[in-house]
């Protein structure tokens, strides 16, 4: 039986078992949101494209699934960019429709026509424009294929309108083969003994945990190999979840706003043992003072980073999960004893602190406060700044995909959209939006979102009337010559709730925090809580931009 | 060190972007870059010649291969391999002058494609050096225009003795 391009959206949708598309209707999309009117899969009508791809983007980060993403062509389609770029880099699964003028169109500038798959050729794991609706299917197919595998990412279709109507008989393959794209297999039995014989005899070993290890379900297998060989394990902002943050092997987070002695043990290791992680900038600092003592084992998925920012001593190239395993299976334990006795003194000389205030509300006490209440199956997301930044270091987190933020591209406007997804893929669980004021703005216009779709999201305000992140910079740095980071007028986000039908509190004194917040993640709805907060208040610890990991400021 | 990178890529509308792209985005350096169709039509081959320490070229190498357009990469600057570049040079050629850049066309075994009033067009094929040598040994007569195609490379057969 025939059918349109656009039916056949909807039916590979439906086939891939896609139960949710975050999106935004406009001309050149109308015949697929025509058959979407008639079809089972949930959409969830943002207020800007841009937060579709955040949404999608958070959507997959809680569950684990591809996020789905259509907009229209032109504007529609370039608003997805920064959503895109930020899936890209974080490596998220997700596949992007855009609408696209009709075939003859394209090239005349026509309205609403962008080169969307031009605009997004770095930004994306792989791209397609449809000239063809016989390889329509088959082109759904490896898109899916391709953001679900290997190092995951965003893949685009862009579809000519004149595609979406043209007829075709379906016929959705069960698997795309590719020339050009090869999974890695598994390591060598002989690379996992070096790595393992590496292991065993290593006195002062670190394992350096990333996204990887939540990507590929790997925080079970990562917990029991750091538990058999009493290695303490660092994770990055991305790598979250890997291990419990009330472990006893958990150092907490290392690099630019790493715990003191996260930092120190890297430092001072002899091995670092990075699972899924790629050496970004804010990790290392200044490379060539980077664990200088220590050998490393990189493993990673994608063979691109192995090597690309330090030299690894043993590279095991594949899937963090099943690298775990066989480790595990073959492992031989370090004497560990006297370095766990260093590290426990660097934690104790040293733990995260901030001086607590009888007036202002400390930020880091909010946080605190909040995950006493919320619970650890709680899933935060986060804007980014210092929001972000005293939610990593103070929000202890306890299991994979319930930390979420944006990482490598550090989206500001990401979190709430994120919260969005996150609330959509996992109902039943508690999701705590976790902002500051500018972050906040960036992307309010989701509030409607929130409401058209009853979501009982708990959105935390961290209002210090700045752009606190760069403020900060800009006093340490720049004689506090605060050059427009001050965003005052900050709007009554209280009554901003209100206007949007949504809960709105506010907190002024430190007393008042426990009591609002207990309020707010009590009520049933959604919520908005202003917390306004110590205004200069900075992020400690500090390694300076492209600075030695262990010297910090702010310990 | 210049290496010489043979790229099999789908013969497919935009590889050549994201190829280039990719190039552009991570600051590699292409010093030149030809394509053309294979014996395979849904396969074209590219040459790229590009200029980087061991550990850029092992980056570009990793990350071409991460395209889903590539389908295979190889670094040929270390096996034995033929390397060809043609190049157009057009060059002032009064009467008076012809006879010996004739003489220069014969030595370097090039071709003359063309004669205007004034000028000629020469084609010559070869390796890097022979082009540079035709190239310096025409400039005293004035090189009105210059195009060439980039490098092409193979790889040797293998030599009937070592069989």
């Amino acid at each position: 039986m025939k059918m349109t391009g656009a039916d056949v959206v909807i039916k590979a949708l439906e086939q891939e078992g896609v139960e949710v598309i975050f999106g935004y209707p406009g001309g050149a999309v109308i015949p697929i949101y025509d058959k979407l009117y008639d079809s089972s899969i949930k959409h969830v009508l943002v207020r800007h494209e841009q937060a579709a791809a955040h949404a999608a983007d958070g959507y997959a980060r809680a569950t684990g699934r591809t996020g789905v993403v259509i907009a229209t062509s032109g504007p529609g389609a370039t608003n997805l960019v920064t959503g895109i770029a930020n899936a890209c880099m974080d490596s998220i699964p997700m596949v992007v429709f855009t609408g696209q003028v009709a075939l003859p169109a394209i090239g005349r500038d026509s309205f609403q026509e962008a080169d969307i798959t031009g605009i997004t050729l770095p930004i994306v794991k792989h791209s397609y424009l449809v000239r063809d609706v016989n390889k329509l299917a088959s082109t759904i197919k490896a898109a899916f294929q391709l953001a679900g595998t290997g190092r995951r990412g965003p893949v685009l279709i862009d579809l000519p309108k004149d595609i979406q109507t043209a007829e075709v008989e379906f016929d959705y393959p069960e698997h795309v083969s590719f020339r050009g794209y090869r999974l890695p297999g598994e390591p060598s039995a002989a690379e996992i003994y070096q790595a393992v014989k590496t292991i065993g005899i290593s006195r002062r070993p670190v394992i350096y945990a990333g996204g990887g290890v939540i990507t590929s379900g790997a925080a079970e297998e990562l917990k029991e190999f750091a538990e058999k060989t009493q290695i303490p394990v660092t994770t990055t902002l991305m790598g979250k979840g890997a291990i419990p943050e009330d472990h006893p092997l958990s150092l907490g987070m290392v690099g630019m706003h790493g715990t003191y002695y996260a930092n120190f043990a890297v430092s001072h290791s002899d091995l670092l043992i990075a699972v899924g992680a790629r050496f970004d900038d804010r990790v290392t600092g200044r490379l060539d003072t980077f664990a200088t003592q220590a050998k490393v084992i990189h493993i990673d998925i994608d063979a691109a980073e192995l090597g690309k920012n330090v030299r690894p001593h043993h590279v095991l190239n594949g899937d963090a999960k099943l690298i775990l395993q066989e480790l595990l299976s073959r492992v031989e334990i370090p004497q560990t004893k006297e370095w766990l006795d260093q590290i426990a003194v660097w934690k104790k000389e040293h733990p995260l602190s901030y001086c607590q205030d009888k007036d202002k509300i400390k930020p880091q006490y909010v946080i605190e406060q909040l995950r006493k209440l919320a619970g650890e199956k709680a899933i935060v997301t986060t804007e980014v700044g210092q929001n972000q930044m005293w939610a990593a270091q103070y929000y202890k987190v306890s299991k994979p995909r319930t930390f979420i933020s944006s990482g490598g591209l550090g989206t500001m406007g990401f979190g709430l959209p994120a919260a969005v997804g996150a609330q959509i893929g996992r109902p039943d669980d508690l999701v705590i939006s976790i902002s500051g004021d500018g972050s906040f703005q960036m992307n309010l216009q989701e509030l409607a979102t929130i409401v058209q779709q009853q979501l009982p999201i708990k959105i935390i305000i961290l209002n210090n009337g700045y752009l606190g992140m760069v403020r900060q910079w800009q006093e340490l740095f720049h004689d506090k010559r605060y050059s427009q980071t001050e965003l005052i007028p900050v709007p009554d986000f209280v009554k901003l709730a209100d206007a949007y039908g949504i809960a709105g509190y506010r907190a002024h004194s430190p007393e008042e925090v426990g009591p609002v917040l207990e309020q707010a993640l009590n009520h049933p709805g959604a919520v908005v809580v202003d917390v306004v907060i110590d205004r200069e208040e900075n992020v400690f610890p500090m390694v300076p931009a492209g600075g030695t990991l262990t010297k910090m400021i702010g310990v | 060190m210049r290496h010489i990178l043979a790229v099999l890529v789908e013969n497919q509308p935009g590889v050549l972007t994201r190829v280039a792209g990719l190039f552009s985005r991570r600051g590699y350096n292409i010093e030149s870059l030809a394509v053309g169709q294979t014996h395979d039509p849904e396969i074209s081959r590219m040459t790229i010649v590009v200029d980087g320490d061991d550990r850029v070229i092992e980056q570009v190498v990793k990350q071409l291969e991460k395209l889903v357009d590539v389908i295979n990469v190889r670094d040929i600057s270390e096996a034995e391999h033929v390397d060809r570049e043609l190049v157009l040079i057009k060059v002032k050629a009064e009467p008076k002058v012809r006879g010996e850049i004739m003489q220069i066309v014969d030595i370097f075994r090039a071709r003359i494609v063309d004669i205007g009033h004034n000028s000629l067009i020469i084609e010559c094929t070869g390796d890097e050096g022979k082009i540079k040598a035709i190239e310096k040994s025409l400039r005293p007569f004035g090189i009105l225009e210059l195009v060439r195609t980039g490098k092409i490379a193979m790889v040797r057969g293998q030599k009937y003795e070592e069989e």
